[in-house]
């Protein structure tokens, strides 16, 4: 028995100070169930994801059950931070597939700007390990830092070769109407802008957003009759690497946690990188993408670097990389995003992406990290 | 003597690595090696995951380390903002274990390079607060 994700939808990202986080995560509710054409009264339980921090609501999943209807069926919180929501997935598919339950809402969502920019600041220093390393001032543009640093050392890359990712994706987000940054930027733009965490400058970098995403998730039988062609989960990968640099692999150009779970969703689809025609990446600074093409297995060690600068990842190229914008256009409402992500696939897998499409894509991943790499996520879809 | 005197802000106060804050007061850089298995922690832990034993002793360490990587932080976590720009790096020590620390104040970014040789310090804080950083050699 197959899972099928029959239902997406997802709000603009963006600073919303027009709505609390119920009534965003209410638009991307409607527009799911829109889109499945079923009724909420036959979602039989709801998961609901959102990072800790951002806002005071204490186990905020009796909250939105509530506003979207949805008691007294099952629902509980679920949080794998930037994860979230494709850890909320892999719940769901399980439950689906044990029998539990037939049809299920994975809701991500997050009202960042509910936070004064300092608190945000506070809360982004306590994402490593509060014991030994947020005494030190860290920071998650900081880690991501590391990586970045390290990776030019060993493979020569410049923060040109960085600053290519954020042009390309900048360039895909002008065409998403959901996106935060509608713009496109030029290289020059990327480089002459404000220095963050060096060598990350700020336009490398994904910027806090509210937002919400939804996926409804059913089993086989009741995807076939909704759906001609349904969209399955063919792939579910879930890694986690130690939370402090002193656990980590040296060099830091790897992010171990996203190349276990690449390795166990191949596995279970039976696919190799090279059958992947779409993915969305994690690219909540631009070094990520680079070092998450090749932790997925899309191309050699040290070769990142000269996919993008070849531009192999955009439309007609080798695999087309976050057409969507990636977090870097879309902003990263943390636990909205991995739903991002997946409706984009589900999107492109149907051929009704309006913006920018992929021709006849058959399969396409997703890889969703959470925090400063703890928790890799790695989603493969097929029609 | 308890742990929340670590760090320019601490988060955690209760631990059982409270010894740790002797070692810095007595400027010496520790860690706790496994009786069992020797593996040597750093920053100090209070058991052993892989052996999932409780026989760790302290060690002292040398301090001395190279840069793996580093990053000049400019927009730092609130609490530090009288701080920044500074310098945070992943050092290797000698022993094998790796952290995360920050580099002396008078430190300049553009002198700093992946496999420079630094050493580990302990450093008296304000307010009776004791940390470690490192020094170029």
């Amino acid at each position: 028995m197959k899972v099928s994700i029959v239902g997406v939808g997802q709000t603009k990202f963006g600073k919303r100070q027009d709505a609390s986080s119920r009534e965003i995560v209410f638009e991307a509710f409607q527009e799911a169930i829109d889109d499945a054409r079923i009724s909420s009264k036959e979602i039989d339980a709801s998961i609901i994801c959102s990072a800790t921090h951002y806002e005071k609501q204490r186990s905020p999943a009796g909250v939105i059950a509530e506003y979207l209807g949805l008691n007294p069926q099952a629902t509980f919180n679920l949080e794998a931070i930037c994860a979230s929501s494709s850890v909320g997935v892999r719940v769901a598919w399980s439950m689906i597939k044990s029998g539990l339950h037939n049809v299920v809402a994975v809701v991500g969502f997050q009202k960042m700007s509910e936070l004064r920019s300092s608190e945000i600041q506070e809360v982004m220093g306590l994402s490593g390990d509060a014991m030994w390393e947020s005494p030190f001032g860290t920071s998650m543009p900081a880690y991501y830092a590391l990586y970045a640093k390290a990776y030019m050392e060993r493979y020569g890359a410049t923060e040109e070769h960085m600053a290519k990712v954020s042009v390309k994706n900048r360039h895909y987000g002008a065409k998403n109407p959901k996106a935060m940054f509608q713009k496109e930027i030029t290289m020059q733009q990327v480089l002459d802008s404000k220095i963050v965490s060096n060598p990350l400058k700020i336009l490398d970098c994904c910027a806090n957003s509210d937002g919400a995403s939804v996926l409804i998730l059913t089993n086989e039988d009741r995807a076939k009759k909704m759906n001609d062609t349904p969209v399955w989960i063919e792939g579910l990968g879930l890694g986690s690497s130690s939370m402090s640099i002193s656990g980590r692999q040296l060099p830091l150009t790897s992010f171990t946690c996203s190349v276990e779970a690449s390795k166990q969703a191949y596995r279970m689809a039976r696919l190799e990188p090279s059958d992947i025609d779409v993915v969305e990446l994690h690219d909540s600074f631009s070094i990520a993408e680079i070092i998450g093409y090749e932790d997925l297995g899309l191309c050699q060690r040290g070769e990142g670097i000269k996919l993008i600068d070849e531009n192999q990842t955009y439309v007609g190229g080798k695999f087309a990389a976050n057409i969507d914008g990636g977090l870097i256009s879309k902003g990263h409402p943390v636990a909205a995003t991995g739903g991002s992500q997946l409706r984009t696939l589900v999107l492109q897998l149907r051929g009704e992406s309006r913006e920018a499409q992929v021709e006849n894509a058959k399969f396409a991943l997703s890889h969703n990290v959470g925090g400063i790499g703890m928790y890799g996520a790695v989603t493969i879809l097929g029609v | 003597m308890s742990f929340e005197r670590f760090g320019k802000i601490s988060y955690v106060s209760q631990s059982k690595l409270s010894g740790f804050i002797k070692f810095l007061e007595e400027g010496k850089i520790a860690g706790t090696i496994c009786e069992k298995c020797g593996k040597i922690y750093f920053p100090p832990r209070a058991d052993c995951g892989p052996c999932l034993c409780t026989n760790l002793k302290w060690i002292e360490l040398s301090g001395e380390g190279k840069i793996e990587s580093f990053t000049n932080i400019h927009y730092p976590p609130t609490s530090f903002k009288e701080d920044a720009p500074y310098i945070l790096a992943a050092v290797r020590l000698k022993e094998g274990p790796i952290t995360l620390t920050t580099l002396n104040k008078s430190e300049s970014v553009k002198d700093i390079f992946i496999g420079m040789p630094v050493h580990l310090v302990p450093v008296e804080l304000s307010d009776d607060r004791l940390s470690f950083e490192a020094r170029v050699k």
